[in-house]
């Protein structure tokens, strides 16, 4: 009974806020409401045991790619009013796109309802361990068996932020606008203006 | 799993990922200014490491006594081989930058730390034995190579190169990874022996769609025909000294690594793979011959070079034999001296403020103005067409013995014939330098450093480096069995 009140209520929360996400007028708000249906979702997959995909979904997509395209709205200051302006002429594709969408719906549960595909089971030493956690399977290969790419990959991603830096650090003597303020205070008028007799007809040369 | 055995394996990449961590902080404390002193230290440290990767050549090492890291990657002499011809090219690339970034006031201490960064990628690359293993070393020899293309980041030629690398290099890693999980959902495993074996009953053809996929995804690594159109570009853009890296290190791992994804993971079909290898290294050398006849840049003519030598040593792989592995790293490592040494001279070409001369124009009449680099140029441009008594001459003969062995008889009729095409463009380089109206323009002189890789070089590919090939062939003939002996 508890499930299934949590599986509607995660259900309705998402569909929800999705639809929120595409009707807000406002793009940050979009992004948050973006935010609360990742949430939901992960809630979702905490449902059906998979607790380890739930805790990707917040700490990747919530943490840093939401937060990622928060950033990328605000900045870029998007004009959805005018993004929105051919809404009328493009309303039949949409509707074409989403009967396209339902029939695929419709098939898929179709062919869920005539039973399941014989997938197999796997055995051997690829067999899921059924007595731990997602959590601790993945851990355990990862610091065991894989740590050597593990660590490697680690490597990969010094290297990506020591190339950002190298690639666009300036030093900041050299930086273009960069304001002296020794050189400005020891200006005096002899050296920053010219006296100039300019004929008539003729321009200046300084 | 056996922790202390697997480390004492990955001693080379140990020692090169801790020098560069610690040159990193070197370079973050002391600036610019210590970018001589990291420069020698990060080439003592490849020195260092290649001493270790000397050892596991020298003994031999093979098949179960090199597995480390449960089957991950394998210290066999089949990498101790690449790895000690890949730290000596590093090295060398390594000695001639300072000459080059010194004019430009661009040497950063980064430059060493990153082409440290991009060895230990290729040392990961060339022992991989395992599909994730070999994508790992791949992507962190690929980062650090695509920011070092770009490292003259006020020059626009080098940030265009770097973006083209980067862009084209990722396209190049979605299909290998594609290939790579075709190969592993038809196999069930990413272990080279895994698929190995997985195969011996034969080949399916969800299989054969991600061999050619992955073959696809190295063969841009190698720049091969018909993934080599990015070649040129970058290596005419990317700085002379990182061109140089590009042609020599990076080079011997990708097709060391080819080299082992076709002997090893697939050694078990070798006909699904070899047609595809022939067809790359014929289309290869005749590219790399047609397309390097029209270029006036020096640069993007060494570019169309190299295609040229990759199209030489596939079809030594395309042997599928021990024999053709052995001529494969017995032609690498001669390819290595003599791009080294040419591109040396390339940088040495220089007029009166310092700037780099990098077309023919430039080079017109310089044995009598610069006989010593003049002279040197013509001995490996010599060597590059083949002629003998150069050592480029004895890298021919040797993967086109190892094809005839194997029965693949008009293979090697035919490499033969497109080998003369290519000799046009070497000996342009000859008829330019000695017998045209001397310009004069490269007035100032190179480093001495310069100087050094490119006398070296020049020795080397020398009949004098004849006294060395016998020494060469037990070393490439002991790699050749080292990983045979695992298959």
């Amino acid at each position: 009974m508890i499930q299934a009140i949590a599986f509607y209520l995660f259900a309705f929360l998402v569909i929800a806020s999705a639809v929120l996400t595409i009707m807000s007028r406002n793009p940050v708000h979009s992004v948050l409401w973006l935010i609360l249906a990742f949430f939901n979702a992960a809630g979702l997959m905490v449902l059906l045991g998979a607790e380890f995909i739930a805790m990707l979904l917040v700490v990747v997509y919530v943490g840093a790619v939401a937060v990622l395209f928060l950033f990328v709205v605000m900045m870029l200051d998007v004009d959805m009013a005018e993004m929105r302006a051919g809404f009328i002429k493009n309303f039949p594709l949409g509707i074409a796109i989403a009967l396209v969408l339902l029939a695929e719906l419709v098939l898929g549960i179709g062919a869920l309802n005539a039973g399941a595909l014989e997938l197999g089971t796997a055995s051997g030493e690829n067999a899921p361990s059924m007595a731990n956690s997602n959590i601790e399977n993945v851990g355990a290969l990862l610091y065991s068996k894989y740590i050597f790419v593990f660590e490697v990959a680690g490597l990969i991603l010094l290297v990506a932020m020591i190339g950002a830096i190298v690639l666009t650090h300036r030093d900041l003597k050299t930086t273009r606008g960069h304001q002296n303020i020794t050189k400005q205070v020891r200006r005096n008028p002899k050296e920053a203006t010219q006296m100039k007799q300019p004929t008539v007809g003729e321009g200046v040369e300084l | 799993m056996d922790y202390a055995n697997s480390f004492g394996h990955i001693v080379p990449e140990l020692v090169l990922t801790g020098a560069a961590l610690a040159l990193l902080l070197v370079s973050a404390f002391a600036g610019d200014k210590a970018s001589r002193l990291v420069s020698i230290l990060a080439a003592v440290a490849l020195g260092g490491a290649g001493a270790f990767a000397a050892s596991t050549l020298a003994e031999g090492s093979s098949g179960a006594a090199a597995v480390a890291f449960g089957g991950l990657l394998s210290a066999d002499a089949f990498a101790g081989f690449a790895k000690l011809l890949m730290y000596i090219a590093a090295i060398g690339c390594l000695m001639i930058a300072p000459g080059f970034f010194d004019h430009r006031k661009a040497m950063k201490p980064e430059y060493p730390v990153l082409v440290l960064f991009a060895t230990v990628g290729m040392s990961i690359m060339v022992s991989a034995t395992d599909l994730i293993t070999l994508y790992i070393g791949l992507e962190l020899n690929s980062l650090a190579a695509y920011v070092l293309a770009s490292f003259l980041r006020n020059d626009s030629r080098s940030a265009e190169a770097g973006l083209k690398y980067f862009v084209l290099g990722a396209l190049a890693s979605g299909i290998l990874l594609y290939g790579m999980s075709l190969t592993y959902g038809f196999t069930g495993t990413t272990s080279f022996d895994g698929i190995r074996i997985a195969q011996e009953t034969g080949l399916s053809t969800g299989a054969l769609f991600g061999l050619i996929f992955v073959l696809a995804g190295l063969a841009f690594k190698i720049s091969a025909v018909p993934f080599h159109m990015w070649t040129p570009d970058v290596y005419e853009g990317a700085p002379t000294p990182v061109t140089t890296f590009f042609a020599t290190a990076p080079k011997v791992a990708a097709i060391v690594l080819t080299a082992r994804v076709a002997l090893d993971a697939f050694g078990s079909q070798p006909d699904a793979w070899r047609q595809v290898v022939i067809f790359a290294a014929l289309a290869s050398i005749v590219v790399g011959a047609l397309g390097a006849i029209g270029q006036n840049n020096l640069k993007r003519l060494l570019a169309y070079s190299s295609i040229n030598n990759v199209g030489f040593i596939l079809v030594g792989l395309a042997a599928a034999s021990a024999e053709g592995a052995s001529a494969m790293l017995f032609y690498l490592a001669i390819y290595v001296v003599m791009s080294l040494g040419s591109f040396a001279a390339v940088l040495m070409l220089r007029n009166g403020d310092g700037d780099n001369l990098e077309t023919f124009e430039d080079i017109a009449g310089l044995s009598s103005t610069r006989p010593g680099i003049a002279w040197c140029l013509a001995a490996l441009m010599f060597s590059l067409a083949g002629i003998p008594p150069l050592m480029g001459f004895f890298a021919k003969l040797a993967v086109f013995w190892a094809v005839v062995n194997a029965g693949l008889i008009p293979l090697a009729v035919i490499g033969m014939a497109a080998s003369v095409i290519g000799a046009f463009y070497y000996l342009k380089f000859v008829k330019v330098m000695f017998f045209d109206e001397p310009v004069g323009r490269a007035t100032k002189a190179g480093s001495a450093a310069q100087w050094a890789i490119l006398v070296v070089c020049t020795v080397l590919i020398s009949p004098l480096g004849w006294f060395l090939t016998g020494a060469l062939e037990t070393m490439t003939n002991t790699a050749a069995a080292g990983l045979f002996a695992g298959v």
